[in-house]
């Protein structure tokens, strides 16, 4: 099970204001509580009516998947041709996967993801991605996540470990018993980032300072 | 933004004296005889003018930096630079950390975000990683000029008087990156940047065009290699060094001379003449000075820089 809380009305606007046309993808799956159809459609309006009430007009389009943890799938499901911009209703993962699909059309949280519940799950790799630190930064980093897709974490990446576009640290591939069975070089994540924001041609998004991570809200156990 | 010269190196900085630092490395011992022997030889070089004292360097555990930097700089009089890295450290820690440097006189810190644990000697402990290294900037900065830690917090009584360092990866590639890097350290007040170990002089002169317009002063890193093996040791295993192969063929061929006075006089000949050009280059190019890693090899140094600034 996936807590996710909803961002601030104004930050998820601001991550749209630039864009004519939204499509706003709910999620059917395990998010809580539920971000399907209905809070899509919702978010939809409401993105309408703060773009009119700055005096500028978006369309917006609500449709929902089964799942947006699956690539395969993202990619049977949504046929974003016509939008500028995706929102996604679904937890850091989804927003992540939706990114790396779609790379020509950004996709932006409207959540933050707050907490991963225990759920059995044995299919093949998984990347973790997402570590529900609630508080989604992936609206400003090209829908990548530095505090899990670089290897300390920081704010204010890349640091002197990346070579050649790779992590110095290469992640270790575990079996289910949770050995290591293979290490494998990882890209840098603030690499990732730096080009997908220069793509998005967004690199003041690169180039702007991040204050630390609050682990105020990690602190075990933790209970929802 | 607020910037004060404390240190010594801030002062020539500021006063736009090309400058000369050096490395001192102390290790996993209570026993600081060998580090202070190397600090003291760097001083009586008498152009020095402050050196760095590593932190747990490559993730090897080691002495506290901090308590070396304070008794390397008491007994041989020595400026240091305090390295301190965010690895092993949590905000926390690293407030009482500055505030212990600023107590013990220590007027620079170098911020690091510093190796991973896991390339280290002790890979099973949790890295900490609180902070990054612009964060730690960030942290000093308003210490030194705000009297606040991150979170507001007064310090009482007087401030610590630092000036704050980063490093600079002059192999990043795209530099550009490496560019909106600085800026943000600019941003939140690095003082000066020293880099990483360079021996082509095409890649310094690269590096410092490209960075000009952050504005901060830069510290060409470099590394006068004693031996063909410590050379070749660079190029295959540091990271993102790369050793021109004219300069590893040079070495090859010393390497070769049988007379080990002869060697040992021939590669200091080559050190000298090589990096003399090398720093004059730079210099020409707007470095602020040079960072000088040869640990335990004094010989070409002091001739180095007189060649560079004269006697």
């Amino acid at each position: 099970m996936i807590i996710t809380k909803e961002k601030p009305i104004e930050e998820i606007y601001g991550f749209l204001e630039p864009f004519g046309s939204v499509l706003v993808v709910g999620c059917d799956s395990c998010t809580q509580p539920p971000r399907g159809l209905r809070e899509a459609e919702t978010y939809a309006s409401l993105m309408e009516m703060a773009a009119r009430v700055k005096g500028k007009e978006i369309k917006c389009e609500a449709i929902t998947v089964v799942r947006q943890c699956c690539s395969e799938g993202v990619k049977e499901w949504i046929k974003p041709d016509g939008h500028e911009v995706i929102l996604s209703m679904a937890c850091g993962i989804g927003v992540q996967v939706l990114n790396e699909v779609f790379p020509e059309i950004p996709a932006f949280p409207a959540q933050n993801t707050v907490f991963v519940g225990w759920e059995e799950k044995r299919e093949g790799i998984m990347y973790e991605n997402c570590r529900a630190c609630g508080d989604c930064l992936l609206g400003e980093t090209g829908g990548i996540c530095p505090r899990t897709r670089c290897a300390k974490g920081m704010m204010n990446g890349p640091c002197g470990g990346c070579i050649d576009g790779k992590c110095e640290i290469p992640v270790q591939l575990r079996n289910w018993r949770g050995e290591v069975v293979e290490e494998i070089k990882q890209d840098c994540g603030w690499y990732l980032i730096f080009n997908r924001l220069k793509a998005m041609k967004r690199l003041d998004l690169f180039e702007k300072y991040r204050e630390p991570t609050d682990y105020s809200i990690w602190t075990n156990p933790r209970r929802i | 933004m607020e910037k004060k010269a404390f240190s010594e190196l801030a002062k020539k900085i500021e006063a736009k004296e090309f400058v000369f630092t050096g490395e001192l490395e102390p290790h996993r011992s209570i026993d600081l005889t060998e580090v202070k022997e190397w600090a003291t030889t760097l001083k009586e070089i008498g152009k020095i003018i402050a050196a760095n004292v590593t932190d747990n360097p490559r993730s090897d555990s080691a002495i506290s930096s901090l308590v070396a930097a304070y008794l390397i700089q008491r007994d041989t009089g020595l400026e240091c630079v305090y390295q301190l890295r965010v690895t092993d450290r949590n905000r926390l820690a690293l407030v009482s950390d500055i505030l212990g440097a600023g107590a013990l006189g220590l007027k620079n810190i170098l911020a690091l975000a510093g190796d991973h644990t896991r390339v280290g000697t002790t890979p099973k402990a949790k890295p900490v990683f609180d902070l990054d290294s612009a964060n730690l900037i960030d942290l000093i900065h308003r210490m030194v000029y705000e009297g606040k830690d991150l979170d507001g917090n007064e310090i009482h009584g007087p401030r610590p008087e630092i000036n704050v360092g980063t490093a600079g990866g002059i192999m990043a590639e795209p530099l550009e990156m490496e560019v909106f890097k600085l800026k943000r350290k600019a941003k939140v007040g690095a003082d000066f940047i020293q880099t990483q170990a360079v021996f082509d002089v095409n890649l310094a002169v690269r590096y410092l065009k490209a960075v000009k317009e952050v504005g901060i002063p830069t510290l060409i890193g470099i590394f006068p290699p004693r031996s063909y093996a410590q050379a070749e040791f660079f190029g295959k295993f540091v990271p993102g060094v790369i050793v021109p192969k004219e300069f590893m063929d040079d070495f090859k061929k010393m390497s070769e001379i049988t007379d080990k006075a002869v060697r040992k006089e021939k590669i200091k000949e080559y050190n000298v003449n090589y990096f003399v050009d090398f720093i004059k280059e730079v210099r020409k190019e707007g470095a602020a000075g040079c960072h000088i890693m040869a640990v335990g090899y004094p010989d070409p140094i002091a001739p180095i820089i007189e060649g560079v600034i004269g006697k």
